[in-house]
């Protein structure tokens, strides 16, 4: 429930960045317990419904027919979904190290920093998915590249602009006292701006990661190399074997949870101070 | 020798613009070394603008300024100072400890003697059960603590501080008061504090420096002569005869030649209500 939440903040680049940090400071188990409870009642009903007859098994399949499927395919999904995940992965990686060094020389340069903001929103603007046909007309049809490019510049926009403001929002006591101790530059940005930054840089990192997932699945439904979850949905969804469509549907949820609760977890032990609040 | 000389110093925010403000002009002081001075005023009479120009955070729009005999800019580089400022300023994702140990970090101290020196700067404003808690744990009071324990670990020959004591009970706030007279003694610290509290101002220092707004300047400089202070200094005749000084030269009133006993006994009641 809760990454469905924070999909949709993160598709929306002008919902405010910062999420409540009284969200991720509450009791993991509390936290946790509001949407399994939601979660399974939820489930409940679909599955009444149906069975019902309802609604129609081809237009939405019982939860039980998808968790056969699933269980059926399982290896196929597991396969799938690792050859998804690594697209995601590095796509994620560099996307966010372009999306970090970005910000970094766009807060350094003034002048760079008023020029790129706007191309950012441009590029973010852009129906980057639509890209996908190009590219892998551009890249042999045994590359990964243009999956992991897609994702990448996806994955860009959030973390280049949640490190921006983080990098800019520097507490003026902070500049003065590092001033009065003689220390600029580097200095200055190695204490003072990166660790400031860095609550930002992950709260950029929390939405691109769900982000990736998406992008890694959906740039498959326009060719390419047709290895991972999003080739499986398109191919069952065509032979109207929507429960197993739907299985991997389900795939890509379960991977999307995986990278957005490491995420979660990464800036849980890089930003301790915020725990302890 | 001077610690901090400034003559005829002017300070204008924003010069030209409709929202222009003159915050100082012709300041002249100069702080011997060893000496104790605060400065007091009303809100925006330019006390902090003063500490900025000596703490070279800001530059003066007229006048010279000198500190430890050189340029502001070059005592700034050599770390001539130590600062606390209005507001703590703590780095929150550093432990209470490694906030009073940046300092000494930049100045190249080894790794073993910050340490000691830190825990020891802690221990002295009563935070020593609290290294290893980040600022955001803490009550404002005890983030202001850390502010001083983090200015004064360094052992500068120049101490600045803007309003240190502001947000500290009564209890805590006189023995802070004490324990920085005594490192400053110790040291041979020369100090300039900035405070809105008469008697706090008196207590401590070697002169008391009256600062009036609308442009904000120096209207009056008084000697204050108590020897070493005390707990008996607290009570003594000569203290309340200070305090009736300063707030004499704050509503503006020229201090007469013999305080009459009338004003020094409603001096010490308005001090012991407040
Ligand atoms: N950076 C700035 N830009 C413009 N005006 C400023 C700036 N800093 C201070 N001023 C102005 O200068 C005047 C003096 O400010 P200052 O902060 O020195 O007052 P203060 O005596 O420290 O007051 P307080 O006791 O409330 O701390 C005020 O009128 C303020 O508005
Ligand atoms: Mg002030």
């Amino acid at each position: 429930m809760t990454a469905a939440v924070d999909k949709i903040a993160a598709a929306d680049p002008t919902a405010p960045v910062v999420v409540g940090r009284q969200r991720r400071s509450r009791g993991f188990l509390r936290g946790l317990l509001p949407p399994l409870i939601v979660g399974i009642g939820g489930l409940a009903l679909w599955e009444l419904i149906v069975k019902a007859g309802r609604i129609a098994p081809f237009i939405l399949p019982a939860p039980s027919a998808i968790w056969e499927q699933f269980w059926l395919s399982r290896s196929v999904i597991w396969q799938t979904g690792l050859a998804t995940g690594a697209n995601a992965f590095v796509g994620l990686i560099a996307g966010a190290v372009v999306g970090i060094l970005g910000a970094m020389a766009a807060s350094r340069f003034r002048l760079l920093g008023e020029v790129s903001i706007p191309v950012a929103a441009a590029l973010n603007a852009l129906p980057i998915i639509a890209l996908a046909p190009i590219l892998n007309n551009m890249f042999d049809s045994t590359s990964s590249i243009p999956r992991r490019v897609v994702v990448s510049i996806v994955v860009f926009f959030p973390v280049f602009i949640n490190t921006l403001r983080g990098l800019r929002e520097v507490n003026p006591t902070h500049r003065e006292l590092m001033d009065s101790y003689a220390a600029g530059g580097w200095t200055f940005t190695r204490l003072v701006r990166l660790p400031g930054a860095l609550p930002f840089v992950f709260t950029g990192l929390r939405q691109a990661s769900s982000l990736a997932v998406i992008a890694a699945v959906v740039a498959e439904y326009f060719g390419g190399l047709q290895d991972g979850l999003g080739s499986r949905i398109t191919s069952a969804a065509s032979n109207t074997a929507y429960p197993r469509a739907w299985a991997f549907v389900v795939g890509a949820c379960v991977l999307g949870l995986v990278f957005y609760a490491v995420s979660l977890g990464l800036e849980r032990l890089a930003t301790p101070w915020r725990r302890s609040r | 020798m001077t610690a901090v000389a400034l003559s005829g110093v002017g300070k204008v925010f924003n010069a030209g613009r409709a929202d222009q403000v003159v915050a100082l002009t012709g300041v002249d002081l100069t702080v011997d070394s060893g000496q104790f001075v605060s400065l007091i005023g009303p809100s925006g009479c330019g006390k902090s603008t003063l500490l900025r120009l000596v703490a070279d955070l800001i530059q003066p729009t007229s006048g010279t300024l000198t500190v430890a005999g050189k340029p502001a800019r070059k005592a700034r580089l050599d770390q001539e100072y130590g600062i606390a400022f209005q507001q703590a300023g703590l780095f929150e994702w550093r432990t209470v400890l490694r906030n009073v140990e940046l300092p000494l970090e930049l100045r190249g101290t080894g790794r073993r003697e910050r340490k000691r020196r830190a825990e020891e700067m802690l221990e002295l404003v009563g935070l020593a059960d609290f290294t290893g808690h980040y600022p955001a744990q803490l009550s404002g009071g005890m983030q202001q603590r850390v502010a001083i324990a983090r200015a004064l670990a360094v052992h500068p020959l120049l101490l600045l501080m803007d309003e240190p004591f502001g947000a500290l009970d009564e209890m805590t706030r006189e023995r802070l008061q004490d324990e920085l007279l005594r490192i400053c003694a110790q040291t041979g610290t020369s100090t300039i504090f900035v405070t809105h509290s008469i008697p706090e101002a008196v207590y401590l220092s070697d002169r008391v420096v009256v600062m009036s707004p609308r442009p904000g300047r120096i209207t009056d400089v008084i000697e204050i002569d108590l020897g070493p202070r005390s707990e008996a200094t607290r009570q003594s005749a000569g203290f309340f005869a200070g305090i009736t000084k300063v707030r004499r030269a704050l509503r503006g009133t020229p201090a007469p030649t013999s305080s009459s006993p009338s004003a020094s006994s409603s001096a010490s009641a308005e001090v012991t209500a407040s």
